[in-house]
């Protein structure tokens, strides 16, 4: 396959830096749609702002560049519009879990039919490496020059806290994993979460001495182990990857769509 | 195996090489991706999923012999 | 035979919403506006149409937003302080030409300000609370009877110009009842979304206007893929920073609004031929200012009253026209003087310009529009 398909030509090479990580979940984003035998058509992309947020620009589905955090607003009312349709709603971060964080909550709890990935560089990108609710303690950024004091989320507990049937954590250098998660998130129905780490040389790895892309994504490697994995369990410092929550529930659209049609059999009101 | 490189998307990042199981590909300093050294290639399709660029394409031509 | 009701003005804005097509609604609760989302949360699903209780008034203007450019006729409806968080999803609305209504019942404020009471304190908001250079239009309404009227025609207007439409009335027109002549079918044009002609398949540009400003949509997510985005862009969507294409998109943005005073600005009129003191106001205002011209017509005073129902684009040239003729004008609103700065920047003589207002959460009466006058006069304060 040619995920060279799927991009809007005209518009790369595409802006993100060299050996940005959010190019590689675009990538296998491209790989998962087909896989899935998805045509342009039938996809919806909406992005908030953000380096994440410039995905929206590349692919050549029907595409939404929104307001910071919000994507996941302006993506409900489209799905609750047009349910056929299939909304990819890629995020960074900041984008997500700072300002978007009340969406994301109540995203996952209604369980409505959407494609939500996180694209966690630790960062905020865009703005020029200021720390976010996903940096952690200790991470130098531009805001916190002595490193940070805040405490980070977990991405996947909060997902699953909140509601959400599908959540799973990968990585950029677990690209095959990447596609199978992004492909089990969209055919998941219900709302789906996929957390992928994704490096930002450019300000996460200058502020924090990471290295380059290549060193960057073997730290993604040593530092990370699949959930159920004797190495995971051996040195339970490691992050965990794997698909967190993937559970049945009442899928938000269709509870609306048979609100309506019992409603309908009603007598007439106004 | 065929290894395309589109020389116009690639960004020097270096990640191919560094990732590649059998040296197939390099980069060096400031340079494009090169496939250095085709026959090595097992086509595993690693580099062109890690790319973050989209810009190498593995093809397998079947030889027959 | 007619369909007569006595209701609250907060169900003839309903009414007017579901007679003119609208079949989207997401919002948040908030008083003074909140009988609109529970009247709607029974009346939209049995027809199959969207109510969706969003987490809050960022996400329901956002959600309204993605039901419009699907081709909904889609609505929200808040307050002062939801309104306040709805700005920056109000400036994606008109940078991306997405046409919907947004009602703000207004109340007193600033901040939580005073939930039940009357106020007119959000007119500049409305028209400023977006930052960066644009043009909006509000409509507001001091009857029920205007205000169903006013809604029809705030979607006729949306769609019209691909613009969200304000539509700012006070607490007192939401809560108090009167009558309400229900229009029957067709009684009320009803404008639909500008379709596109080109077909499937054929370069769509869903930012390139027509000759009469007018842009042709199509349903996203539908027969045509592009891109919509709050930055400045081109004719297919994509950003740009060309400054002939930011030039250009900021003026039509402002020019298909505030170019068409004529087509945009409602007003009414009473008694205002030979009128020598004239009043203005608009809203539940412009029912006491009525009642204070009967009062003074009765006694032989020639008094008249232009009642606005546009706020924004301001009615410049009907304004300026009617207060030439008078000797003395008094505005008459429920704010510090939020209608009254705009007929002094319009009128020829600001200084026989007056301001007759209230800014107590009480209703204004006549007796207050009268003090005016009588200091106006040279009279003193007292009768
Ligand atoms: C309301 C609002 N606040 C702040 C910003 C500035 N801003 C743009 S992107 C961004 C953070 C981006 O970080 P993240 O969401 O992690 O995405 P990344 O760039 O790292 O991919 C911020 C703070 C904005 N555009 N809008
Ligand atoms: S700043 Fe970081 S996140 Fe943004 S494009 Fe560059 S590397 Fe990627
Ligand atoms: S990974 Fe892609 S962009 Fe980076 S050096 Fe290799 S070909 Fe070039
Ligand atoms: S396909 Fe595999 S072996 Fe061949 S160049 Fe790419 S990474 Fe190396
Ligand atoms: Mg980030």
């Amino acid at each position: 396959m040619n995920v060279q398909n799927y991009v809007r030509k005209r518009f790369l090479p595409h802006l993100w830096c060299p050996g940005c990580g959010h190019g590689t979940v675009l990538n296998a984003l491209l790989r998962s749609v087909d896989e899935l035998g998805l045509s342009k058509e039938d996809i919806v992309m909406v992005t908030g702002i953000g380096c994440s947020a410039r995905m929206a620009g590349y692919v050549d589905f029907h595409t939404m560049h929104t307001l910071h955090g919000r994507a996941l607003a302006f993506a409900t009312g489209i799905k609750m519009s047009r349910p056929e349709l299939n909304l990819i709603v890629p995020m960074g971060d900041g984008d997500a879990l700072a300002i978007g964080g009340n969406h994301f909550i109540h995203a996952s709890r209604r369980n409505l039919d959407i494609t939500a990935i996180i694209m966690n560089n630790h960062i905020y990108g865009m703005t020029g490496g200021q720390f976010s609710p996903l940096s952690g303690p200790g991470t130098t950024a531009t805001t916190a020059p002595r490193g940070s004091i805040d405490p980070a989320f977990d991405a996947m507990d909060l997902a699953k806290a909140a509601g959400a049937t599908y959540a799973a954590r990968t990585t950029t250098f677990h690209v095959r994993e990447l596609q199978k998660m992004l492909t089990g998130a969209i055919s998941h129905k219900g709302f789906s979460v996929v957390e992928v780490f994704s490096q930002c040389p450019t300000y996460y790895g200058r502020k924090n001495n990471t290295g380059d892309a290549p060193e960057m994504l073997k730290a993604f490697r040593d530092e990370t182990a699949k959930i159920g994995s004797k190495t995971l369990d051996e040195n339970p410092e490691l992050i965990p990857r794997g698909v967190f929550v993937d559970r049945d529930a009442v899928d938000y659209g269709e509870a609306y769509a048979e609100l309506c049609r019992n409603a309908a059999k009603e007598a007439p009101r106004c | 195996m065929q290894i395309i490189i589109k020389t116009d998307w690639c960004k020097s990042c270096g990640i191919c090489a560094a990732f590649c199981p059998t040296g197939a590909l390099s980069v060096e300093p400031g340079e494009k991706a090169r496939a250095t050294d085709v026959e090595a290639c097992t086509g595993c399709g690693l580099c062109e999923r890690l790319c973050p660029d989209l810009a190498i394409e593995i093809i397998k031509v079947e030889v027959s012999i | 035979m007619k369909d007569i009701r006595f209701i609250q003005g907060n169900e003839a804005c309903t009414l007017g919403a579901l007679y003119a097509g609208m079949d989207f609604f997401a919002g948040y609760p908030i008083t003074p506006s909140s009988e609109i989302a529970e009247m709607l949360s029974g009346e939209l699903p049995p027809r199959g149409h969207t109510f969706i209780q969003m987490e809050d008034e960022i996400a329901s203007l956002c959600a309204v937003i993605g039901g419009s450019l699907t081709g909904r006729k889609a609505m929200t409806a808040t307050s002062g302080p939801g309104f306040s968080l709805m700005q920056e999803a109000l400036g994606y609305a008109v940078m991306a030409e997405i046409p919907c209504v947004i009602v703000n019942v207004m109340r007193g404020g600033p901040s939580t300000g005073l939930p039940t009471q009357v106020s007119q304190g959000d007119v500049n908001q409305a028209r400023w609370g977006i930052h960066g250079d644009h043009a909006i239009i509000a409509l507001t309404a001091g009857s029920h009877q205007a205000l169903f009227e006013n809604t029809v025609r705030a979607f006729n207007l949306a769609e019209t110009f691909r613009t969200p439409v304000i539509l700012l009335y006070d607490e007192l027109i939401a809560h108090m009842r009167e009558r309400l002549e229900i229009p029957s079918e067709g009684e009320i044009p009803l404008v639909e979304r500008l379709m596109t002609s080109v077909p499937r398949d054929v370069d769509y540009r869903p930012y390139l206007a027509r000759e009469d400003g007018r842009l042709p949509m199509s349903d996203f997510g539908g027969a045509h893929r592009y891109n919509v985005t709050g930055l400045y862009h081109d004719m297919w969507g994509f950003p740009s920073t060309d400054p002939s294409v930011v030039r250009g998109l900021l003026s039509h943005l402002v020019e298909k609004i505030e170019g068409r005073e004529n087509e945009l600005t409602f007003t009414r009129e009473y008694e205002t031929e030979d009128a020598e003191t004239l009043l203005i106001s608009y809203g539940s205002a412009a029912r006491t200012a009525r009642q204070t011209v009967y009062e003074a017509r009765d006694k032989g005073i020639r008094m008249g009253l232009l009642e606005l129902e546009t706020l924004w684009p301001f009615p410049e040239r009907k304004v300026r026209d009617a207060v030439a003729g008078v000797n003395e004008t008094v505005v008459v609103e429920m704010n510090l003087g939020q209608v009254f700065e705009q007929v002094r920047r319009v009128a020829r003589s600001p200084e026989r310009v007056f301001l007759a207002n209230r800014i107590d959460g009480r209703f204004i009466t006549p007796p207050d529009i009268r003090k005016v006058l009588r200091i106006i006069a040279g009279k003193g304060v007292w009768a």
